[in-house]
């Protein structure tokens, strides 16, 4: 097998398709057990609390079969249904974000000592980690952190550690959720590239490709067969079924209306009416970025210990400079959110910073809708503008 | 070390009480091999570390006799710990961060600098440079405003600028009922009436509370000076002072990665709406 010899984490571009092999179905263990043999922690999809989680395995029976999810706007619903397929579910509560960019990280130590203060770096070795389950918007989102973490003047470490350690199993998605927006923003719902391995899942098994050079080492390891026509047929098939989606972002590029609508706080009004300030969608966002750094200092006063902690835009804090709160109404707050999200990322990072996964969606109390908010405030400044023609 | 976030010991070296709630610190690294290797450019800033508080972006006032100045008036909870310190204690302090003024660019052209209470402190070395390289620029017109006379930094470091050739120093204070000895009273926008310059061949370097420098701009435009040669020093809530933590940005600019320094022309939009 040629496999072998593709060492290392090389993408392998446009071969991914055409060395695809067949998984059966009752093997899709071995998957797990290869994984687990190469050093990996597993990691997939799990119920609890009634949403799915990503969570280490201890076995392969841990993930669930038959579930579907339910999303709408401020709705989360996991559905039991009579099949055994594994990946018919679209969204996970979190995506990988918490695996690489931690809600709470330990920065450094601080001690006293005789003669100063001595600082101690916080060096985390973490264990080689696969997830299996993984969707195209995570990928594209774990595109975006790794832009943010990595690629300025000050590398992150703690990202970095994860981030070198990740093994990524992707699934193309066959259905979407009503949710679901990530082929308006070019994300989804397809895998092109960012994934070690990519199934596609069928009722008697799994299109399986490789997308790295580990990919195909490990792929060298399972015991597949040959693809048959059908199978790519039903695969192809199943990944156009996705590709049906209810909403759309009116374009990938929003800066010209929404920095016009910047501009007029009435813009804003309707949706702060309504927005709790709560920060969900920024907590459940796979790109949000932010955090606070804490101080933490026991009470025994022997050491004290600087802590990053996740933090959104809709915290007051989050704009605290000099005895003031920058941004204090949700006006301000959900502008600064929506505005950074959809336009002054171009200007940031060369693209938007939404995938279309539509967690913001969901997991918003009361239901806000960022399609349908950027829709609204493209409408009602183009109305505008008209109007001063 | 090469981990970005973790600071550098530093030590108390001296602390000179400004007024009544501003005072300078003068700072050394603990280890020798830090301090020789640390280098800063005029405008930057430092992230100040107070043990078991937690860490506050200073501007860097400036650097004399092997010593970092940090200038700090006792506003949050860190920084009132900081003005309390004494010679001999220790602090965490990493940097320098950020970019610096455009001393180079603006050579051979008139130089303003409009400050006004602390914020003439990011400025401090700059000015010193400026006036070190005298023959590099034509003239030089230096503007502070503050609320009272006895708020005023460094009068006799003013008053020696009055000696520099061609270089006008104009001083507000906004809320005296009379004004001192060669003072003006009012705020420092006032003085941008009275100081000499070419509108075309001056570069702005400004420094100070948001409302000022909105005051400032608009003056200066009226004056013919284009925002393009206008430079100002922002401030966010930087935490991290790496990019990362992302409480600096201001709309698209990151305050601690591409600024603090901006040509105002570039964030102009950004800046002029509030709750940005």
């Amino acid at each position: 097998m040629p496999w072998t010899i593709l060492m290392g984490n090389r993408p392998l571009r446009n071969r991914t398709m055409d060395q695809s092999r067949f998984l059966p179905q009752r093997d899709f263990g071995q998957l797990y057990h290869v994984l687990r043999a190469a050093g990996y922690r597993v990691v997939g999809a799990v119920e609890e609390q009634g949403a799915l989680t990503y969570r280490e395995l201890e076995s392969v029976d841990r993930m669930p079969t038959g579930l579907v999810d339910h999303q709408a706007p401020g709705r989360y619903r996991l559905e039991r249904q009579d099949h055994h397929r594994r990946f018919d579910w679209v969204g996970t509560a979190q995506g990988l974000k918490p695996w690489l960019f931690s809600a709470e990280q330990p920065l450094w130590v601080a001690r006293e000592v005789e003669g100063g203060l001595r600082f101690e770096e916080v060096r985390e070795t973490p264990p080689p980690t696969a997830v299996i389950g993984v969707r195209a918007c995570d990928l594209a989102a774990l595109a975006l952190q790794d832009r943010h973490f990595l690629e300025g003047d000050y590398p992150d470490p703690h990202y970095r550690a994860r981030r070198d350690q990740l093994l990524l199993v992707a699934v193309n998605c066959h259905r979407s959720a009503d949710t679901c927006f990530c082929v308006s923003t070019g994300d989804g719902p397809q895998v092109r590239t960012g994934a070690d391995l990519v199934l596609d899942e069928l009722d008697q098994g799994y299109l399986i490709s490789a997308g790295s050079g580990r990919g195909a080492a490990l792929l060298a390891q399972l015991p597949t067969r040959p693809v048959r026509g059908w199978h790519k047929r039903r695969a192809k098939a199943l990944r156009g079924r996705a590709r049906v989606q209810q909403r759309a972002l009116p374009s990938r590029d929003l800066r010209a209306p929404l920095y016009a609508a910047r501009e007029d706080m009435h813009h804003w009004q309707p949706v702060a009416d309504r927005c709790l300030t709560c920060g969900n969608c920024a907590a459940v966002c796979p790109s949000c970025f932010c955090h606070r750094v804490d101080e933490e200092a026991p009470l025994d006063g022997s050491l004290s210990r600087a802590v990053r902690r996740w933090d959104t835009c809709f915290n007051d804090e989050h704009s605290y400079l000099v005895g003031h709160v920058v941004r204090k109404s949700a006006e301000h707050k959900y502008r600064q959110w929506l505005t950074h999200k959809l336009a002054s990322w171009h200007d940031q990072y060369d693209r938007s910073g939404c995938t279309g996964c539509g967690r913001c969606i969901t997991w918003c109390p009361v239901g806000i809708d960022i399609v349908e908010e950027a829709q609204r405030l493209c409408d009602e400044v183009g109305e505008a503008e008209r109007n001063h023609d | 070390m090469t981990d970005p976030w973790t600071p550098y010991c530093a030590q108390v070296v001296d602390r000179v009480a400004e007024t009544p709630d501003v005072v300078t610190l003068s700072l050394r690294f603990a280890d020798p091999d830090v301090q020789s290797r640390y280098r800063f450019a005029c405008g930057q800033f430092n992230m100040l570390y107070l043990y078991g508080l937690g860490e506050v972006p200073i501007s860097i006032m400036d650097y004399q006799d092997g010593c970092l100045q940090h200038t700090i008036r006792a506003v949050g909870r860190v920084s009132r710990g900081l003005t309390q310190l004494q010679p001999g204690a220790s602090i965490g302090l990493r940097g320098p961060y950020g970019n610096s003024w455009p001393l180079e660019e603006a050579r051979g052209r008139d130089l303003l600098f409009i400050t006004a209470g602390l914020g003439c402190a990011p400025v401090i070395a700059a000015i010193r440079r400026a006036i070190a390289e005298r023959d590099s620029y034509r003239r030089l017109v230096i503007m502070q405003g503050v609320k009272h006379r006895e708020d005023m930094l460094w009068q006799a470091q003013y008053d020696r600028w009055r000696e520099v050739p061609d270089c006008q120093v104009l001083l507000a204070a906004s809320e005296e009922k009379q004004a001192p000895f060669a003072w003006s009273l009012g705020m420092v926008t006032t003085l941008i009436d009275k100081a000499c310059f070419d509108p075309d061949s001056a570069t702005v370097m400004m420094c100070g509370p948001e409302p000022m420098m909105r005051a400032s701009i608009r003056a200066l435009e009226q004056k013919g000076v284009a925002a393009e040669n206008c430079y100002f020093s922002l401030e966010r809530n930087m935490q991290c002072a790496l990019g990362l933590c992302g409480h600096c940005q201001m709309g698209a600019p990151f305050i601690c990665k591409n600024g603090p320094i901006f040509r105002v022309s570039d964030v102009r939009e950004w800046f002029l709406l509030e709750g940005y």
